[in-house]
């Protein structure tokens, strides 16, 4: 039987139960003995000319190693905006002139002792002439106050046409809103770090969690102006990235210049309070959605303009609205739609990517639409979808924006979810209590979904390496360009590798994220792995068998068409004749037995799915309570039903809490008032339900595994889903909408104002 | 100050600053290096682990506070052959980690709860996981994982 599509268990958990992974902060390595710690001082205001540094007092304290303003690493060239993106905006690794946002870097403080790095910081005496702030992006959008005079407006980069202002003609019913997908941090559990040594050989070696060590390296050999050559940057165990730990941030260019300073090992460990100030956050758009059509439910002309609030300068965030719009009108098919997008800068923290990086905001978007074009017609929600839907079809697909579906029965998954959630008889039960009047209402949201998945390489085409290398103790190893931080790649990899050569899982090893070993790869992002990743794994297997059938062939003095390859016994065998048989194992021992290979995907593929949430809304308090979570996500053909799960449990709790709970706020003078897990409304086990899977499997024919992504899913279909229920639950008291996240407070609000009290 | 603590069995007398963190104790002078830190407010859990038999978080417990008295860490759980304990061994078998930066605290604590109510709710469990945050799992596996757990000790 295949192990294929089985409930493999992790061979990586028992390391991770026991001793713990081995997290940046924990490397015990030699080469990093005697380790100098660096500390971070930070901007505690939101825009400010800086007019004077004062290292005096801490250079001169004991235990202080080292300290440096922005003039010391003037020598270093700005930070890169995302890319394709216009240098016009630029950031330094520390701030020299002006400071943008609470909590970028002004000075390093290096120190012997961690312990004394924060007291050590409060030496450092900065001067700061406030300037004028723009915390919202709406008002940076008015360009009132510029946070770069030189280039004379907040705008950084704008998709899209001229608007049609005939698209709406045709429609005899238009509703249009706008809404807020707000500002999130990623919050892994694991916070940044990073570990620098420069070699004898001047090379610098250097440890940083990231998703994809050969883009961090490209990315800060840029930042550190050295030939890429002169870096090697090693992946250890990472505690959680979603997005945001993609290639490389002022602070790890930092380490590794301090490192070279000093002629000294340097080490640095982000505080929880520094991780939420300044990591990137993610999603923060402001979207105008414009629907129209007939009473009988029929769409006829949508429309999404998006504001996008990149934060202090154009990282990632800025280019993020791009793919909302490529993702403009999801699942349907509207016969006219347009969409366009604008990015600004504000003084708060940069925007980056975030599970799902612009994809679910443009499904949060188009399905508040639907919504809203239902209750303004009084159709049912689902029927509305129903009627807008794209049949199903298994040719390609463009939706007009540049995006070209590769398969999908969005119907199927809508129907499918439906059911399993009962959806008759909770509209059933939702009458009901809207007739007694009760106090707590019931409240049931659709999302239906499509997104992008499988993008991205090195270079060109969606591509990925492998390396799988026979040993002579009948184990192997595998080389991958992709990159685990939670996603059970070990396990995956080596159950493609088992499959084709009969080697174990157990007895399968394999190494990610070392630039000198690995030196290239697209990294883990955009749930790419497994369909590029683990296609190459699986390609570079089948290679190796076809070297090893050749060699076996010599060894057995057989014709290579005369032998087979027996996988029970990692053996070939000579057809008649029994005792004839050579192993991989033995080949391996004669001379290395290893295939390097790289597998290349037509194009990006597009699951799909439909989530039903039904929550309880106390309309006294504005509580609401996720009572059921039900998911059909649609990756295709699914490898490891185990962590193909593990990731849609995941990707729901994020969308949930982005839907009920998570927002970073700050206040109209920039101070973030969420910099901590004291007051970031984090999710835990208390606020979400057991979540109920449902499968479906609409294969694509992208990559020989039938697999697109999974691990976005969640986070796309789950944040609507949650959303529209919220509004759905208190629909009848007269309210069309709330902005996420749906707190008591806002959904006590939009209660009275709707009933008019 | 000096300090004798037990971990996991052994018992040893180390010279430490009075400030010390019984987080930072276990992790720079034991060498034990499972429980992490992941927040500065003691909300997170990651560094969960039994002082005297009940779950505490060891970033808000000094290591002079552990004095004469007994620590076991996730390290401390399995046995010396590497067989897994039983709340280990749940966590793997329901697929209650993924990236595991919150794994040895989460099993730590479970541990405590199933100490002090060997048999909970599921919702029981849900609340007596609430000081232990986990980004990866959306916790569906590891309130499984702890009443898998539960089921095994009867």
């Amino acid at each position: 039987m295949s192990i294929l599509g089985t409930r493999v268990l992790r061979t990586e958990d028992p390391k991770f139960l026991t001793t713990g992974g081995e997290y940046t902060e924990d490397l015990v390595d030699e080469r990093l003995t005697g380790a100098a710690h660096v500390f971070f001082v930070r901007s505690p205001v939101a825009h400010a000319r800086i007019t004077g540094v004062d290292l005096d007092a801490v250079r001169a304290a004991p235990g202080v190693v080292a300290a440096y303003t922005a003039a010391d690493l003037a020598d270093l060239p700005p930070i890169k905006p995302g890319m394709g993106l216009k240098d016009t905006m630029p950031q330094t690794v520390l701030a020299g002139d002006v400071v943008r946002y609470v909590g970028e870097p002004v000075a390093i403080v290096v120190v012997e002792d961690p312990y004394q790095g924060e007291d050590m910081l409060e030496l450092v005496g900065v001067d700061y002439d406030p300037l004028p702030v723009v915390v919202d992006m709406r008002d940076a959008a008015k360009d009132e106050i510029v946070l770069f005079p030189e280039v004379g407006t907040n705008t950084i980069v704008t998709y899209g046409e001229e608007l049609d202002e005939h698209l709406f003609d045709d429609c005899e019913v238009v509703v249009t809103r706008t809404i807020l997908n707000q500002r999130v941090a990623p919050a892994p559990m694991e916070s940044r770090a990073a570990a620098a040594v420069w070699g004898a050989d001047g090379r610098l070696t250097t440890w940083v969690p990231n998703q994809g060590a050969q883009g961090t390296k490209a990315v800060l050999a840029g930042m550190l102006n050295v030939d890429a050559a002169q870096v090697r940057v090693i992946t250890p165990d990472v505690g959680g990235a979603f997005g945001a730990k993609f290639g490389a941030d002022p602070e790890h260019a930092a380490v590794a210049w301090v490192a070279k300073a000093l002629g000294r090992p340097a080490r640095w460990a982000e505080t929880r309070y520094e991780n939420l100030l300044a990591m990137t956050h993610g999603r923060a758009q402001y979207q105008t959605v414009t629907i129209g059509g007939r009473p009988d439910g029929t769409v006829l002309a949508y429309r999404l303009e998006v504001l996008q609030d990149a934060g202090a300068y154009p990282r990632i965030g800025a280019l993020l609205p791009s793919l909302t719009r490529l993702m403009t009108p999801g699942t349907y098919y509207f016969p006219k739609v347009e969409s366009f997008a604008r990015s600004v800068v504000t003084n708060t923290t940069p925007i980056g990517a975030y599970r799902g990086a612009g994809r679910p905001e443009a499904t949060a978007a188009v399905e508040r639409a639907m919504d809203l074009f239902a209750a303004e017609i009084g159709m049912d929600p689902a029927d509305v979808r129903r009627r807008n839907l794209l049949e199903p079809f298994t040719e390609p697909h463009a939706n007009g924006f540049g995006a070209l579906y590769d398969s999908g029965d969005y119907p199927g998954a809508l129907e499918r979810a439906l059911t399993a959630a009962g959806y008759e008889e909770l509209r059933k039960e939702q009458a009901e209590r809207r007739a007694r009047g009760d106090v707590v209402q019931l409240g049931i949201g659709l999302a239906s979904y499509v997104e992008v998945t499988g993008g991205g390489a090195e270079s060109g085409a969606p591509n990925e390496n492998a390396t799988v290398e026979v040993h002579p103790d009948g184990s192997a190893t595998i080389l991958t360009g992709t990159s685990p931080h939670g996603q059970g790649h070990q396990t995956a990899w080596a159950m493609l590798a088992s499959e084709q050569l009969g080697i174990p899982v157990e007895k399968i090893r394999l190494k990610w994220g070392d630039t000198d070993l690995i030196p290239k790869g697209g990294g883990t992002g955009g749930s790419r792995s497994l369909q590029q990743g683990g296609a190459a794994v699986r390609q570079a297997s089948i290679e190796l068998l076809d070297v090893a059938r050749e060699r076996a062939a010599d060894a057995l003095e057989a014709d290579p068409g005369d032998l087979r390859f027996d996988v029970d016994r990692s053996s070939f065998t000579v057809a008649g004749v029994a005792q004839a048989a050579v192993s991989l194992a033995s080949l391996a021992e004669r001379e290395r037995l290893f295939v390097h290979t790289v597998f290349t995907a037509p194009g990006a593929t597009f699951p799909f799915g439909a989530h039903v949430a039904v929550v309880e809304v106390d309309t006294e308090t504005g509580r609401a309570v996720l009572q059921r979570l039900v998911a059909v996500d649609d990756a295709g053909v699914v490898l490891n039903p185990l962590l193909a799960d593990g990731q849609r449990h995941g990707g729901i709790a994020q969308g949930v809490a982005q839907a009920l709970l998570e927002e970073v706020v700050y206040d109209a003078d920039g101070n973030p008032l969420t910099a901590s897990f004291a007051d970031y409304p984090f999710l835990s086990a208390t606020e979400v339900p057991n979540y109920e899977l449902v499968d479906m499997v609409t294969p694509t024919t992208y990559n020989p595994l039938g697999a697109k992504g999974i691990g976005e899913a969640g986070s796309i279909g789950a944040t609507p889903a949650v959303q529209n229920a919220v509004v759905d639950a208190v629909s009848h008291l007269g309210v069309r909408h709330i902005d996420m996240p749906t707190s008591p407070r806002t959904i006590w609000r939009a209660i009275e104002e709707g009933s008019g009290r | 100050m000096k300090v004798e603590i037990t971990v996991n069995g052994e018992t040893r007398v180390d010279e430490i600053e009075p400030r010390l963190l019984l987080v930072h104790y276990l992790r720079e002078l034991r060498g034990l290096r499972a429980a992490n830190v992941g927040c500065d407010t003691t909300s997170c859990g990651a560094c969960t682990v039994l002082l005297d038999g009940t779950s505490i978080k060891s970033c808000t417990v000094l290591a002079a506070q552990a004095n004469g008295r007994s620590v076991t860490t996730a390290e401390g759980l399995s046995t010396p052959d590497g067989e897994l304990h039983p709340v280990q061994q749940a966590f793997r078998q329901e697929h209650g980690l993924q990236c595991g930066f919150c794994t040895p605290g989460m099993v730590m604590a479970t541990v405590g709860l199933l100490a002090e109510n060997p048999h909970p709710t599921e919702q029981e469990v849900r609340e007596g996981l609430e000081g232990n945050f986990c980004r990866c799992t959306g916790y569906h596996n590891i309130v499984r994982a702890v009443l898998a757990a539960a089921g095994e000790q009867q």
